[in-house]
């Protein structure tokens, strides 16, 4: 077991590595400078100071003298230091990526919360209307695109109630948490709503796969009560991979905050993003594009140990 | 003795009946198996006709301005009214429907033919290449989603043909990535039938056995998963339309409908209810087709029903 975690830390290094250089060259592609951009706040600026910034920035070198430069930064856990504010990239993201962990968990405890149980139902009672309500409701998830749920609700709850207007001013979990949650309930519910139809599809199917075992014939055959077969010999076995898929979905909500944030004006990575984007800081997009491929990673990697642990049968060595 | 007249007449099968005469009883079949799907099919045909005539569904010009008619709420003249710079919403809805579609329809075009040429190759030869094309793919699998579809964006902008080619091509490699797993699979559990040694006997190379045996058994899996994710293209450019990544412009675009109704939501609601109920619906059908689909080409659900 240990050796296979080791071994599984050890691949991680090539992959984000390889990711990394194809962000890195994908940057160096953008159309646009930089220099320019900046220089340009300050007014007219003569070559010979763009080229001192291009050094500052050491955007000078040819791109795989950049690429090593960054890497060897990477190794002391350095992520660079933003080209527009001139902080350092780590404490820009302190600030923002526990704003938005904190909506994407919460997104996926409101998608799981309604998934697993529609899942089941329309699994359990398969071909009936609880079924077909089921269903159309999960794939209404699906297809509701949910920066138009968004602005539809801030535009009724602005003219008709007092609640789900966005707040101008955020405030922090750890300041407020009342205050904190009050706000970040409808991103999360908007957010997990959308994730929520995925899901329940899963939880169908592998329910129902699991009903057609032999084992679950076997049940009922020496005469066991129907809560119980489904209880402890459907639901054990089928909510599995169910587990693996909400644990899956951690990179899906990162990348779902970049519409939700800049809906609802939360100050969190995905909205820091665009503006990042935008004004083509390159540490930033950078160092945005590696965390969000280290969770990945790190997601896959955990949901392969849960597994095991939640599954006897699967053993790695 | 009964010779294959005799049963085919016990069975009133028509020999001679051509497969163009079997299509409608095919289609009826369909629509009373699977009646969700073929209203969803009904729906997507209805905006394929959009995407190729659209003047055929209005007689207006997407970008035609009447200024003294801004934010006209829908009316008999402007069925679902008109946006800020009194345009017709719903000739733009019409016209709209383009983008979609053939983002749409690219992106699983694309997304197919390159996941099946990855899973097939990979799967087929195995080996030392089958390993370290698995670590790329990896690689592939870390990308983070709609993060790096907004980079690959920003970073081919200037390719010839605008931002469509972009949008279509990042969206494709990330879905076909994750695609050529399940095919993958596919191809190394069918590569160990018996009709592949036969073909190896006879002395079939590996381009031939690969794309006459092992393709054509495959072929559904790719089907299904392609039907599956136009839905979720859609949706994505939508996505990127709204942020303001999308086709730029006096193109029609949902998504961007929506981004300009934000200024606008106090004032006159309706322009952010149609073109969103434009995108649901759409997404809605493709999912409902989808599943239909699904039901009937997966070999694993086969039967199951």
């Amino acid at each position: 077991m240990q050796t296979y975690v080791a071994r599984r830390l050890l691949l991680m290094i090539p992959t984000l590595m390889g990711l990394s250089m194809i962000v890195f060259v994908m940057l160096r592609i953008v159309p646009g400078d930089v220099v320019a951009l900046i220089a340009g706040d300050y007014g007219a600026v003569s070559p010979e100071i763009k080229e001192a910034m291009l050094a500052d920035f050491g955007l000078d070198k040819n791109i795989p003298i950049q690429y090593v430069h960054w890497l060897g930064k990477i190794a002391s856990a350095d992520l660079g230091t933003s080209l527009i504010s001139g902080r350092s990239v780590t404490s820009e993201l302190s600030n923002r990526l526990p704003v938005t962990l904190e909506l994407g968990i919460l997104a996926m405890i409101v998608s799981a919360s309604l998934a697993i149980p529609i899942g089941i139902i329309s699994a359990v009672r398969q071909n009936t209307a609880a079924d077909y309500v089921g269903r159309s409701i999960a794939i209404g998830f699906l297809a509701a695109p949910n920066f138009w749920l968004a602005i539809l609700l801030i535009t009724l709850a602005s003219r008709y109630f007092t609640w789900g207007v966005p707040p101008t001013t955020y405030v922090g979990f750890l300041d407020d948490p009342i205050a904190n949650l009050k706000l970040m309930t409808v991103p999360a519910l908007l957010l997990g709503t959308g994730l929520a139809g995925s899901v329940m599809r899963y939880t169908r199917s592998t329910i129902l796969e699991v009903m057609r075992q032999d084992y679950v014939r076997t049940a009922y055959a020496k005469g066991l009560e129907n809560r119980v077969v489904i209880v402890r010999h459907v639901l054990r076995n089928a909510l599995m991979p169910v587990v693996t898929v909400i644990g899956l979905q951690l990179p899906v909500v990162i990348g779902g905050t970049i519409i939700i944030e800049s809906v609802y004006s939360i100050p969190g990575m995905g909205r820091y993003y665009i503006s990042s984007i935008n004004s083509l800081d390159f540490p930033v997009i950078q160092a945005i594009n590696v965390v969000v491929a280290l969770f990945t990673v790190f997601s896959i990697l955990l949901v392969d140990l849960l597994y095991s642990v939640l599954n006897p049968r699967i053993r790695y060595s | 003795m009964a010779t294959g007249t005799d049963i085919q007449a016990a069975f009133a099968l028509r020999a001679d009946q051509h497969f163009l005469q079997r299509i409608p009883r095919s289609i009826w079949r369909f629509v009373r198996h699977y009646p969700l799907g073929a209203l969803g099919a009904a729906f997507i045909i209805l905006l394929l006709a959009m995407t190729v005539l659209p003047d055929l569904f209005t007689n207006q010009d997407p970008s035609f301005q009447v200024i003294r008619d801004r934010h006209n709420p829908p009316s008999g003249a402007h069925w679902f009214g008109t946006d800020r710079l009194g345009r017709d919403m719903y000739t733009r809805i019409v016209f709209g429907a383009r983008t979609s579609i053939v983002v749409g329809f690219g992106v699983v075009v694309v997304s197919s033919v390159l996941s099946t040429i990855l899973g097939v190759v990979s799967g087929y030869t195995g080996g030392w290449f089958d390993t370290i094309f698995q670590r790329l793919i990896d690689i592939g699998i870390s990308l983070p989603g709609l993060i790096f579809i907004i980079l690959f964006i920003t970073a081919f902008q200037g390719m010839p043909g605008g931002v469509l080619y972009p949008i279509i091509i990042s969206v494709a490699i990330l879905i076909s990535i994750r695609l050529s797993r399940v095919i993958r699979a596919g191809v190394i559990a069918v590569k160990e039938e018996q009709y592949v040694d036969a073909a190896y006997a006879l002395g079939a190379g590996n381009i031939r056995i690969m794309a006459q045996h092992i393709f054509p058994n495959v072929f559904a899996l790719v089907l299904v998963s392609a039907s599956i994710e136009v839905g979720g293209a859609i949706l994505i450019e939508s996505a990127l339309s709204f942020l303001g990544y999308g086709i730029p412009p006096p193109t029609a675009s949902w998504g961007r409908m929506l981004n300009e109704a934000r200024e606008e939501l106090t004032r006159s609601p309706h322009i952010a209810i149609f073109p969103g109920l434009a995108i649901f619906m759409t997404v809605y059908s493709f999912n409902m087709l989808g599943d239909a689909v699904r039901d009937k080409l997966d070999p694993r659900l086969r039967g199951s029903k």
